[in-house]
């Protein structure tokens, strides 16, 4: 059993935007990226060529149709990765102190090396988060790019996670979400973003913007004023239009 | 910190060096940093790509396919020598042969026909983005039987653009994204402007502007959409003339720029006894009249300070001839646009369209942008600001393949005119080098003489029947038809009728097929099956009815084991490119741009790209363009070309870091020998930002206008107005009419007469005409992934984990009538053929409508993918279903299942029916297996450059 710290000074975590994801797998494939050439073993893929591809993924994209009580169906794109809980199952339940969340930023990561992968923490995590690695039999997770968002050898704004970078529409932030003032808090105060599952009790970081109303009726009728006809017909129209061109400036011939 | 803690290295390296080129893992071109490391041999290997921050076009974000580039550069796909066939076309039996044998035996396939016949190659190039460099090789080889893929893309779109208002979406335009407030996007093909919409749908969500998808389909950028219209697909034209209906009838238009930067205002001929009836009055000069406010009296549309007067109508000789905006009320004001009348065509409420149409209202002239920037016309007057309406649109594939896609287009661009929104704050604005109308672009050429260049350049926009490539029987004189009464205005030829008609050898029989990044036995041909038959079947002697087939791919796609002949390109960072203002730049509205690809890496098989081969074998061939005046090859390789290329003095086909007078400068100027350095040492492009009183209003800024010719986009100032009415299309219908010496076949004339309207129609598409609407009663649809580009993807490890199989998703009313269940299977007819694949739910879908992902099936052994790969057992085409040729008529001829004004293939036309059915082994229909020429990808990948 390990232990979780009992206060971390940061919360670092990511803000997600399900009325901007276009669920296009950049952050996937960005973060597949950059974890399979950094943070301990590659991502590795089982049978690539093949009938059964199976490679480990620290992020996916998952896709929900939504069918309201009236109106249109709609789809709701869910980028799904780590949410690096306060109150981590997937820690407190590894048997080797691999598992651990770090005191200084909050974040949740795997120390490979004390990973006998065993798969409790996958089994634990409510979110289906971590993934085993086929190849090297290590547990994967997000890491949060915590070699990135540090990491003096890039750019200063390039010290985000690969997924946070990489994401065309904007619809991943990534920040402190202990500090009221930081921007992806107020981001979340704005939009009232929510926890994910929060009945499970993990309290994760991670933060979701919902989607806005769709397929409102507007407010205004729609015949009036903006539709109220001018005309019925093409000479009723040229009437119309000689008598309009006439009030414009300079309109008199 | 804890003890159990790791102390983790925080600050890792993450390269040794970064090499920023051009993405190429779809048409969207967005700037890449490559990271390399040393590898294992010590040489630098690509370990990780991600945006360049610096680019144009994507500003350091980055798609999935972008990110996934170093897979598809590892592909196990990839091409390693030039091959020869030994086995039957189709087998996939190769021998290796060296460059030499493989350039000779071109040469000597190509050499000979030149001489006698050069019609006799069709040269064909796909995915092109070298248009400008293959278009140039096959002008001076003389074969007027060249195009690249856009007929069977958006031509549509394109040529309605250029048509209407010199230039349409993409690569010539976009919605002004920092101040739109309202955004309306109907069909796209995914990578037709990849990242740029999706970081523009994230500023206007950002900013809590709204957004419109009309799409049958609401997945990805519709799912998002606040407003979704659930279209019915071919519709689109007829939804929007309802919009345009209210808007007229509500007199909510945009009557001041219509007046002055537009056609509203030009008079039309309308002596029903004049040949000239339908075009436009022309004073001596040949120039449009109208009437000018201020005297009443008729002028030229361009004249110095002309008040064109939207209303008033010329009397002469007892004729009164009235103004395009007089035939548009007349035309629009009808009750056959009302939305209660076309509701029910397009799947909606008529509440839903005027609702649609008051939102359009409402902005466009209620939020107005006020920008205090003076400019002056063309006619000398001063404007003191830019006033936007910011109502943007985008489209692109959704409405354009359809045989009614071209109208569909010109309605949508008339749509935005009326409403004063193209080239205004927060409206669409074009990118440079476009504005640009069709009478500024070339006319196509096809007089073809033997041992010479063509006459001039292959592709252009007609004004008129005089323009068509015919002979002197009035036959089509390319091999596609392109440019013949059949489809008159096909800006972008037909490449997907050249197997077919060659096989059948009408117009000809050709003895070359060269192909380049086409994919034509498999998903970018209709009629897979067929296609495939046409490329294989022998005459009488036992010969190939296609003799000759030649074709460079860089990877084992299905079409190679159907050549003859194989040139194995390299891959996209191990080559060098260029990104062209002759060409489709990667320019934004804000600026002119342009890039390059550079071998970041060397290949590390026997490839060569394809562009330094055609150098190469144009020298062989001792094409003019290709050869020194002392006979040698002129240019060493397509790098070589990218520096020294001269299309017209001081232009070539980098803008950037020209030789000028005093120095290095941009735009126009004198070949620089380090000009490819200077693009690396910038990032792999160039940029020049356009000046802020140029940044609207472009056709009609004087300001804009001189600076367009200062960069060499053009080389004298040509503003023009907008096209509501498009007198090139009126000439066609007047000669229907039997006006003029060129006249159409008879069987065409009533179709002429019906579809060139020179103002926006809508008609039923074509297959509606055969296909009994009762027996197939769904129309199907494809959509490309957004983490997938036509058939490239599923080489690729990473990608195809996110879609490696497609099913046929259904709506829900479709779903329960059969009594599907999940795992079930289905099999789909349409007039042309049947398939049997699995099917899937979808509950925000237009209920006439089912659909999948383009082109994840493939054929067994291509790709490198095993032969129980999902794409293969489960993945399918909807290809099999559509034929190039429609079913035959009452008159049984039967015509290009394509957009009868361009030739556009009509994709999206296909109606089918559903029958649930036993789940079979694997798909059908299932081609037999191809021979690999390049084995099978490994079994597992763990891909780490680094230690």
């Amino acid at each position: 059993m390990t232990s979780l710290p009992s206060h971390t000074d940061k919360k670092l975590g990511l803000v997600i935007d399900l009325d901007t994801c276009v669920g296009c797998h950049a952050c996937v494939i960005a973060c597949k990226g950059w974890n399979t050439e950094n943070y301990g073993a590659p991502l590795a893929d089982t049978d690539a060529y093949g009938a059964k591809p199976e490679g480990s993924f620290l992020n996916r994209v998952h896709s929900y149709e939504v069918q309201p009580e009236t109106g249109a169906a709609q789809l709701v794109h869910f980028p799904k990765s780590c949410l690096h809980c306060d109150d981590a199952p997937c820690v407190t339940v590894c048997p080797t102190g691999a598992s651990y969340k770090r005191v200084e930023d909050g974040i949740v990561l795997v120390n490979e090396t004390d990973c006998i992968g065993c798969g409790l923490c996958a089994w634990a995590c409510p979110y289906g988060a971590r993934e085993m690695d086929p190849v090297e039999q290590v547990m994967k997770k997000c890491t949060l790019c915590v070699d990135r968002i540090y990491n003096e050898n890039i750019p200063e704004v390039d010290r985000q996670p690969a997924c946070v970078r990489t994401c065309p529409a904007g619809a991943r932030h990534f920040g402190d979400l202990a500090d009221p003032n930081s921007a992806v808090s107020q981001l979340v105060a704005e939009r009232g973003g929510m926890d994910l599952m929060p009945e499970q009790g993990t309290k994760p970081v991670n933060k979701y913007l919902p989607p806005r109303p769709k397929d409102e009726v507007p407010e205004f009728d729609v015949l009036g004023p903006y539709l109220e006809p001018v005309a019925e017909t093409g000479t009723g129209f040229v009437a119309w239009l000689d008598k309009t061109l006439s009030a414009l400036p300079g309109g008199a011939k | 910190m804890p003890k159990d803690q790791p102390d983790l290295d925080l600050s890792p390296k993450v390269s040794d060096e970064i090499r920023k080129t051009t993405c190429y893992m779809c048409a969207c071109r967005c700037g890449i940093d490559v990271h390399m490391k040393d590898g294992p041999d010590g040489k630098k290997q690509v370990a990780y790509i991600e945006g360049n921050r610096d680019h144009p076009v994507n500003q350091g974000v980055l798609c999935a396919k972008g990110s996934a580039g170093i897979m598809q550069h590892n592909s196990p796909a990839r091409l390693r020598k030039p091959l020869r066939r030994t086995g039957p076309r189709g087998s996939g039996e190769f021998e290796e042969i060296s460059w030499e044998e493989a350039l000779q035996t071109a040469t000597d396939w190509l050499k000979p026909i030149r001489e006698t016949d050069p019609k006799k190659l069709a040269f064909f190039t796909g995915r092109d983005q070298s248009q400008s460099f293959t278009g140039l090789w096959a002008q001076s080889y003389g074969t007027p039987n060249y195009a690249a893929h856009g007929g069977f893309c958006s031509v549509n779109m394109a040529a309605a653009g250029i048509y209407t208002m010199g230039g349409a979406f993409w690569e010539f335009g976009q919605p002004d994204w920092d101040h739109t407030k309202l955004f309306m996007l109907f069909g796209v093909a995914e990578d037709h402007d990849s990242n740029p919409i999706k970081m523009g749908i994230g500023k206007i969500k950002a900013r809590g502007a709204k957004m419109i998808g009309v799409n049958p389909i609401r997945t990805g950028y519709n799912a998002v959409a606040d407003d979704w219209v659930g279209i019915r697909p071919g519709s689109d034209g007829l939804f929007i003339l309802s919009l345009i209906h209210c808007l007229f009838k509500a007199g909510k238009l945009d009557l001041s720029y219509l007046a002055q930067f537009t056609n509203a205002s030009v008079l039309v001929d309308e002596d029903p006894k004049s040949e000239d009836r339908g075009l436009f009055l022309r004073d001596a000069d040949g120039q449009p009249q109208v009437i000018d406010r201020r005297t009443g009296h008729l002028a030229p549309w361009n004249g110095e300070g002309v008040e064109p007067d939207l209303a008033a109508t010329y009397r002469h000789k007892g004729v009164t001839h009235r103004p395009v905006f007089h035939l548009m009320a007349d035309k629009y004001l009808s009750d056959e646009y009302a939305p209660e009348t076309v509701a029910p065509l397009c799947g909606l409420t008529p509440q839903r369209i005027h609702q649609i149409a008051a939102e359009l209202a409402r902005v466009a002239f209620e939020q107005e942008i006020r920008l205090d920037r003076p400019w002056t016309d063309f006619r000398g007057k001063r404007h003191e600001q830019m006033i936007g309406r910011p109502v943007s649109m985008h489209a692109m594939r959704g409405i354009s393949a359809h045989s009614n896609g071209f109208q569909t287009c010109r309605a949508l661009h008339v749509l935005q005119i009326i409403l004063g929104t193209v080239e205004v704050p927060g409206g669409m604005r074009f990118k440079p080098p476009y504005p640009k109308p069709a009478t500024a672009h070339p006319k196509p050429h096809s007089g073809v003489r033997p041992g010479e260049p063509l006459d001039g350049p292959h592709l252009g926009y007609p004004q008129g029947p005089a323009d068509l490539c015919l002979d002197d029987a009035g036959d089509p004189v390319r091999i596609d038809k392109a440019f013949s009464w059949e489809n008159p205005l096909s800006a972008h030829g037909m490449m997907h009728m050249v197997i077919s008609n060659a096989h059948a050898g009408t117009p000809y029989k050709i003895d070359t097929l060269f192909m380049y990044m086409a994919n034509m036995a498999w998903n970018s041909s209709m009629n897979t099956t067929g296609v495939t038959q046409m490329l294989t079947d022998t005459d009488a002697n036992g010969d190939y009815v296609i003799p000759h087939i030649i074709y460079s791919d860089s990877y084992s796609s299905e079409m190679v084991a159907y050549a003859d002949l194989i040139l194995p390109d390299t891959t996209y960072l191990e080559r060098h490119d260029c990104i062209s203002l002759l060409d489709r730049p990667i320019c934004e509205a804000d600026a002119v741009a342009d890039a390059i690809r550079w071998p970041v890496v060397e290949p590390d098989r026997d490839v060569r790209g394809f562009q330094s081969v055609l150098c190469e074998l144009g020298a062989r061939l001792d094409l003019p363009a290709f050869v020194n005046a002392d006979g040698g090859q002129k240019y060493a390789d397509y790098a070589d070309y990218i520096t020294h290329h001269i299309r017209r003095p001081g232009i070539g086909p980098l803008a950037g870091w020209r030789t000028g007078e005093k120095g290095l400068q941009h735009g126009r100027g004198e070949p620089n020998e380090a000009q490819i350095d200077q693009y690396i040492k910038n990032g792999g492009f160039w940029i020049e930002h356009v000046p802020e009183d140029c940044a609207y209003y472009k056709p009609f800024n004087t300001a804009y206008q001189d600076w367009a010719v200062k960069m060499g986009f053009y080389d004298v100032e040509q503003p023009y107005i907008f096209q509501l009415y498009v007198e090139p299309l009126r000439r066609f219908q007047a000669a229907a009419e039997g006006i003029g010496h060129r006249q159409p076949p008879e069987h065409l004339r009533e179709r002429l007469k019906r579809v060139m309207d020179p103002l926006p129609i809508w008609y039923a598409p074509l297959e509606d005409g055969y296909a009994d609407p009762t027996e197939f009663p769904l129309h199907a649809l494809t959509q490309r992934p957004m983490a997938m580009y036509h058939s490239w993807g599923s080489q690729n490890a990473w990608l195809r984990q996110i879609h490696g199989v497609n099913p046929l998703f259904l709506p829900t009313k479709v779903w329960e009538a059969n009594g599907f269940k999940p795992g079930d299977w289905a099999q789909v007819t349409s007039a042309h053929g049947a398939i049997t694949v699995p099917v899937a739910h979808q509950a925000s879908l237009n209920p006439d409508t089912v659909w999948t992902w383009n082109a994840i099936g493939k054929r067994k052994g291509a790709w490198a993918l095993s032969k129980d790969a999902p794409e293969a057992t489960k993945g399918f085409l909807l290809n099999h279903l559509i034929h190039e040729l429609l079913p035959g008529g009452d008159d049984g001829l039967r015509y290009a299942n394509s957009d009868p004004i361009t030739g556009q293939a009509a994709w999206f036309d296909l109606r089918v029916k559903i029958e649930k059915t036993p789940p079979p082994d694997e798909v059908k229909p299932s081609l037999p297996s191809q021979t690999s020429p390049v084995g099978q990808g490994p079994k597992t990948l763990t891909w780490k450059i680094g230690k």
